[in-house]
């Protein structure tokens, strides 16, 4: 904290000798409510260079990039522009000094056009709008970047890649000079990720700065020019040089340990089929949502379904847990068929159904996790919490879940725990022992350390002979975990494969509903 | 037949759609920013009332426009204060409104009862062009408030849809997160529409009550008018240029039992036909009620939902 401002102009860290830091953060420190978000943090981005933050979920990297583009202001601790001190007080000062964020939320109004999407806000417009005249404005800014995007096309109607490129055109047409990418590839295929590295290469050839936040390794080994890596608020290591990257240690200094995170697919001898699914087909208001999906399930198995979000997974997870009736074919669980019998039936039969959205559905936020437990276990008029309170109790320590306790409430656990209590509560069996689990995104939004965890529950689970169903959008998650993945396009398997031959590229192109040819 | 009477008909229909036009419009500012403002009636009665008063003690019938209109927007101020800066249930707070609105009203009116004003807001004569026959009547026989409300209504068209403030306000009901990252305030333009709508709605109650009734009549001066106003913004999809097509068909049929009736046309209880525009007001919020339903008719998608930042 006791910077003299001589030494701002060289940054930090002693990277390219003379050349200015277009951004630096000295000794910052910023504290939440019972959190050291940010540990006198330091970091700088050079003019055309590619800088990760790399980090667990948590470990402060997201707050840091807030106060880089004025979203927070640091406790302690100051940002200087090109060697000068800077005070940004809003995303708006933020914007002036030539810093912009790409959030991982899209911050777009999908009914309307690209370029309205691009100009909105900006302050240089005249009162009256001419739409073809701004159009061509937007054009030229995303063509001189070499960004291909359709200025007049309605926002709704593009792909997520797209909009990302649109997020991305708004910031350069507002004049970013530096942008920052919160998990930009969080959200794309493959396909789009190649598409977005390009983009970024295109820009920093331009001179701007890239600032890239992310938590996955591969990928920031193959566009970074810099690594910094956080953890617990603290940076934990620097790391430079494209490509020589040594994914093991950035490892290391992400968690503070070895950790291992393919998980080794033991084989194993399959048994009976556990999940029949007939020809099944769902209409949700005309549109087809799922079509003629037929497919089994064995005892000891894990099969994965990949897709991109919104081609029918969280329909069909629903309709196998009984919350949605088919429009047509059959659902059988251990050969009892459960079309039409609704979610208490397929419980019944052994059903354990862990949803995506983890607050709404899984569990009740506002209950402790010893009555989200009852919720399963007892169906009688009068609630007896003695009989479940030793269960809890033990399901906490067995799951290793932070909480004070089974009176704890549901909803002041971290995402990583919340998970937790809900696949003690699922994988523990309710009136009935599990043989189906059906899992939606078991790991979304959780840090590596919780991560490996839930993945090696999984793996035990199904080693104990219960037949899994993992829907995820984490491809690398359904790759290195099931003994066979089906891809899900537009409501129909489109593709199918043993987990231990599957190639990411076939896989990533089915998924982008390409037959095979490398189309982008 | 009596075709006069069909003529005088469709001249009421256009001067009753005044209010709905104006109201519906001032629901329709208001819902464009993402605040639904279910007090429109009681909105729409106190602004009559406040209008009447302020012209009976005056003698100004500009006067008891510009009163009314004031109110109208102080009442929606309320409405603001409550769903915007309280953020409390939009519903809720909207029926409070229409209940406080109209125990306000009748409380005002009380002396009032039955009473008429002076002088009404009188229709403008363009000489030779108004006594064309059937075209007179109906298009140059209207009084100055009517053909303003035409105006509002596109100038309302071509702010939502060709100016910078526009495309912001439609964002600020569509997706206000988006808008709140532009370093633009939210609860601030939602606040302005809110109390612009109010001032809309005011000024048709004024009108309503200055060149329509010219009676104060607790109970009959606004009919449900301001419900009315609310189904046809659902029905004109939240667009200003079809509302004055739907207000003029509303306007047709609120006055139809009357025509009917002068005809002696029984053979339709006029209880039915007097029931129509609210059966479709009803119909509109069953819709309205539907999300996919509003999203096919072009709500805005954050409608009557309050404004919180997503705090990491």
């Amino acid at each position: 904290m006791t910077n003299a401002s001589h030494e701002v102009a060289k940054g930090p860290h002693h990277v390219s000798g003379a050349a200015p830091s277009a951004l630096s953060a000295h000794a910052i420190v910023k504290r939440f409510p019972g959190v050291l978000a940010n540990d006198s943090v330091d970091f700088d981005v050079l003019p055309g260079e590619v800088h990760t933050l790399l980090g667990e979920n948590g470990a402060g990297k997201s707050t840091l990039a807030a106060m880089l583009c004025g979203l927070y202001q640091p406790d302690s601790g100051y940002i200087s522009r090109n060697g000068e001190r800077i005070a940004l007080s809003s995303p708006r000062a933020g914007l002036q000094h030539g810093i912009a964020m790409v959030h991982q939320h899209f911050r777009l109004v999908e009914r309307f056009t690209v370029a309205e999407n691009v100009i909105l806000g900006s302050r240089d417009l005249s009162y009256r709008l001419n739409s073809s005249e701004l159009e061509n404005r937007v054009a030229a800014v995303a063509d001189s970047y070499g960004l291909p995007i359709e200025p007049g096309a309605t926002v709704g109607e593009l792909s997520v890649g797209q909009r990302q490129r649109v997020e991305i055109v708004k910031a350069l047409y507002q004049g970013a000079e530096i942008l920052l990418l919160d998990e930009p590839t969080a959200v794309l295929v493959p396909a789009e990720v190649e598409k977005l590295f390009e983009n970024v290469h295109a820009m920093t050839q331009a001179g701007k700065s890239i600032v890239f936040i992310s938590h996955k390794l591969g990928e920031v080994v193959e566009i970074s020019d810099r690594v910094t890596v956080l953890r617990n608020g603290r940076v934990t290591g620097h790391v430079s040089g494209r490509g020589t990257t040594d994914t093991k240690e950035l490892a290391r200094l992400m968690v503070g340990r070895d950790i291992e995170l393919t998980t080794q697919r033991a084989s194993h001898a399959t048994g009976h089929e556990i999940l029949q699914i007939r020809d099944l087909s769902l209409t949700v208001s005309g549109v087809n949502v799922l079509s003629d999906i037929s497919f089994n399930v064995h005892a000891g198995e894990m099969v994965g379904i990949a897709g991109v979000a919104g081609n029918g997974q969280r329909e069909l997870a629903d309709t196998i847990a009984g919350l949605m009736s088919p429009t047509s074919g059959s659902i059988a669980i251990s050969g009892s068929m459960t079309t039409d019998r609704g979610p208490i039936h397929a419980r019944e039969l052994g059903l354990a159904y862990v949803p995506e959205d983890r607050l709404g559905m899984g569990l009740v936020p506002s209950m402790s996790i010893l009555d989200n437990l009852l919720l399963t276990r007892d169906r009688r008029i009068v609630v007896d919490r003695s009989t479940v309170r030793p269960e809890a109790t033990r399901l906490i320590e067995q799951f290793e879940i932070k909480a004070n306790g089974p009176d704890h409430l549901a909803r002041k656990l971290s995402g990583g725990n919340a998970q937790k209590v809900l696949l003690a509560r699922e994988l523990s069996g309710g009136r009935t022992a599990t043989k189906l689990l059906v899992v939606c995104s078991p790991t979304r939004g959780l840090d590596v350390g919780a991560i490996e965890t839930v993945r090696a529950l999984l793996d035990d689970a199904r080693s104990a002979g219960q037949a899994i169903l993992l829907i995820s959008e984490d491809l690398d998650e359904v790759m290195s975990l099931s003994d066979r993945i089906l891809v899900l396009y537009r409501g129909s398997v489109v593709h199918e494969t043993p987990g231990v031959s599957a190639q990411l590229s076939t896989v990533g192109a089915a998924m982008a509903g390409l037959k095979s040819e490398g189309k982008s | 037949m009596n075709g006069n009477i069909w003529v005088l008909a469709s001249a009421d229909s256009v001067a009753i759609a005044t209010t709905l036009v104006l109201a519906a419009l001032g629901a329709l500012f208001t819902e464009r920013a993402g605040v639904l403002n279910l007090g429109i009636e009681g909105i729409l009665l106190t602004a009559a009332i406040s209008s009447f008063l302020a012209a009976d003690s005056s003698g100004s019938i500009w006067l008891g426009l510009i009163v009314g209109s004031l109110v109208g927007a102080l009442l929606a101020g309320i409405h603001a204060v409550l769903s915007v800066v309280l953020r409390a249930n939009q519903i809720v707070a909207g029926l409070a409104l229409v209940i406080f609105g109209t125990g306000l009203a009748n409380f005002l009116g009380k002396p009032a009862e039955g009473k008429t004003v002076a002088t009404i807001i009188k229709p403008l004569s363009f000489g030779p062009l108004s006594d064309i026959p059937l075209v007179g009547p109906i298009v140059f026989r209207q009084d100055p408030i009517t053909y303003a409300s035409i105006v509002i209504a596109i100038l309302a068209s071509l702010y939502l849809f060709r100016s910078r403030p526009g495309l912001e306000l439609r964002a600020t009901g569509d997706d206000p997160a988006t808008v709140d990252a532009q370093g633009l305030s939210v609860a601030s333009i939602r606040i302005r529409y809110t109390l612009f709508g109010g001032l809309l709605v005011g000024l048709g109650g004024s009108w309503l009550m200055l060149a329509q009734s010219a009676a104060w009549h607790q109970a009959a001066t606004t009919n449900g008018i301001g419900w009315i106003a609310l189904a046809l913004v659902v029905f004109a999809g939240w667009r200003p240029m079809r509302l004055i097509f739907g207000a003029i068909l509303f306007g047709f049929t609120l006055q139809l039992p009357f025509t009917l009736q002068a005809e002696q046309i029984t053979f339709i209880p006029s209880a039915l036909m007097q029931m129509l525009p609210y059966l479709a007001t009803l119909i509109a919020l069953i819709g309205l009620s539907r999300p996919s339903t509003r999203n096919k008719l072009g709500a805005p998608k954050a409608l009557g939902i309050p404004f919180v930042r997503d705090e990491r």
